[in-house]
């Protein structure tokens, strides 16, 4: 069943509160991965991987340079998860 | 007709003896520095490495070879003139034949012993380990020397950010004998040949020798990709070679990653939850990465220092390049 994107914002943001420690109140949508979260790109690998399992779709590391901010991972997962 | 005649097998095969070689020239990070835009407290986050070691220019592996194979005989106490097989694994030994492990049986002193080397990379000690083990158990060899060494640097672009500060140089080595009890436990290993190129060389030398202005084939890496197939996949190896075992978790005492990255080895930590009486190896932070040297370094260094006791229960695993992987549990000498 497709999540809403509220939905997918907030599972994500707690991926994020997990791997990186950023607290969750800080996780929006406009916010970059790299320059405002803090996140490098080993732990974005985390994020990523932590993220297929969750919201049960496949982000290819071809796709993650892509992900610049946290809505850009939202449109993605809700986009992958309406089409598997 | 006649029948073909076997040896007989031995019950068990384990490691009797481990001796290391870190070639003298420490280089910082900061050295690092000079070639590629990076710094100390990026290389220390991303990778957990402080400093790493590397060979002298006229230092070649078999010679790194020879320093850790003498230890790990002494440790042993084995003489060069009982070993009958000698492995080496390495990517780097400068010549497609003849192999490292020629030189290194002739030079050590055995007599004519078998010798091979093994090319699996990061993998490679844990794939020669497990040949040597199989090897004594069949009766084929007696006492095997197994030896991990590489110098990266040879392969390795300076100037490349994303691996300069990564690797490095070093030998490892143990002697492999029989034993009534296993000391070496079964392997699980594997390949995924479709991500081959995630570690690999920029072109071949067949290529190089059609364009020579071309810059010299060197180790390139994707370093996510790689990242994501080892704490993506290296936590189920690690549990299945320890169920293959007939061990748990718990009853591991020493933890010996392939030293990849730091960050590689607290995700492994992490999944496994191992028990806080485990010692885990954290030598990259001194030595960097050495690929098929890794493993026996970072052994050594525990087996040495005394940090891990004799008898002791280790798992071993080693990953990378093809990518392939292999993983054992042993007990310490």
């Amino acid at each position: 069943m497709a999540q809403s994107e509220q939905e997918i914002l907030e599972g994500l943001a707690g991926i994020v509160n997990e791997v990186a420690g950023t607290p969750i109140a800080d996780i929006t949508s406009e916010k970059t991965f790299t320059d405002d979260l803090d996140i490098d790109s080993l732990s974005m690998v985390e994020v990523v991987m932590a993220a297929e399992d969750k919201f049960g779709v496949t982000i290819p590391d071809s796709e993650v340079k892509n992900l610049s901010t946290v809505g850009d991972a939202v449109s993605y997962i809700a986009k992958a998860s309406v089409g598997s | 007709m006649k029948a073909i005649t076997l040896p007989a097998t031995r019950p068990g095969s384990r490691i009797l003896g481990t001796g290391a070689y870190r070639p003298e020239r420490v280089v910082s990070n900061a050295e690092i520095c000079e070639l590629i835009d990076s710094s100390d407290e990026w290389i220390r986050e991303r990778s957990g490495i402080i400093e790493r070691r590397y060979a002298a220019a006229d230092e070649s592996v078999t010679d790194m070879a020879m320093e850790a194979s003498g230890k790990a005989l002494a440790s042993a106490g084995v003489a060069a003139t009982d070993i009958d097989t000698v492995l080496v694994a390495t990517i780097t030994h400068p010549y497609q034949t003849p192999s490292a492990s020629a030189e290194l049986a002739d030079r050590l002193g055995t007599h004519k012993a078998a010798a091979l080397d093994v090319a699996a990379a990061c993998a490679g000690f844990c794939y020669a380990l497990a040949q040597a083990d199989a090897l004594v158990r069949a009766g084929s060899s007696t006492y095997v020397l197994v030896v991990g060494v590489e110098k990266l640097t040879d392969i390795v672009d300076f100037t490349d950010r994303g691996t300069s500060f990564i690797f490095a140089d070093g030998a490892g080595a143990v002697v492999v004998g029989p034993a009534d009890q296993p000391g070496i436990g079964p392997v699980v290993w594997g390949s995924d040949g479709a991500q081959k190129d995630a570690i690999t060389m920029t072109q071949s030398w067949a290529q190089y020798r059609r364009a020579p202005a071309d810059k010299w084939p060197a180790l390139t890496m994707q370093g996510q990709a790689v990242y994501r197939w080892a704490v993506g996949e290296m936590a189920d190896v690690c549990r299945r070679t320890v169920a293959a075992a007939g061990l748990t978790l718990d009853d591991l005492d020493v933890f010996v990653p392939h030293q990849a990255n730091m960050r590689i080895t607290d995700s492994l930590l992490r999944q496994l939850s191992l028990p806080d009486h485990v010692v885990v190896s954290r030598d990259i932070a001194t030595t960097g990465n050495t690929s098929a040297a890794s493993v026996p370094l970072a052994l050594d260094a525990l087996v040495s220092s005394g940090q891990a006791r004799s008898g002791a229960i280790a798992l071993l695993v080693g990953f990378g390049a093809g990518l392939a992987y292999a993983a054992q549990v042993v007990t310490l000498p």
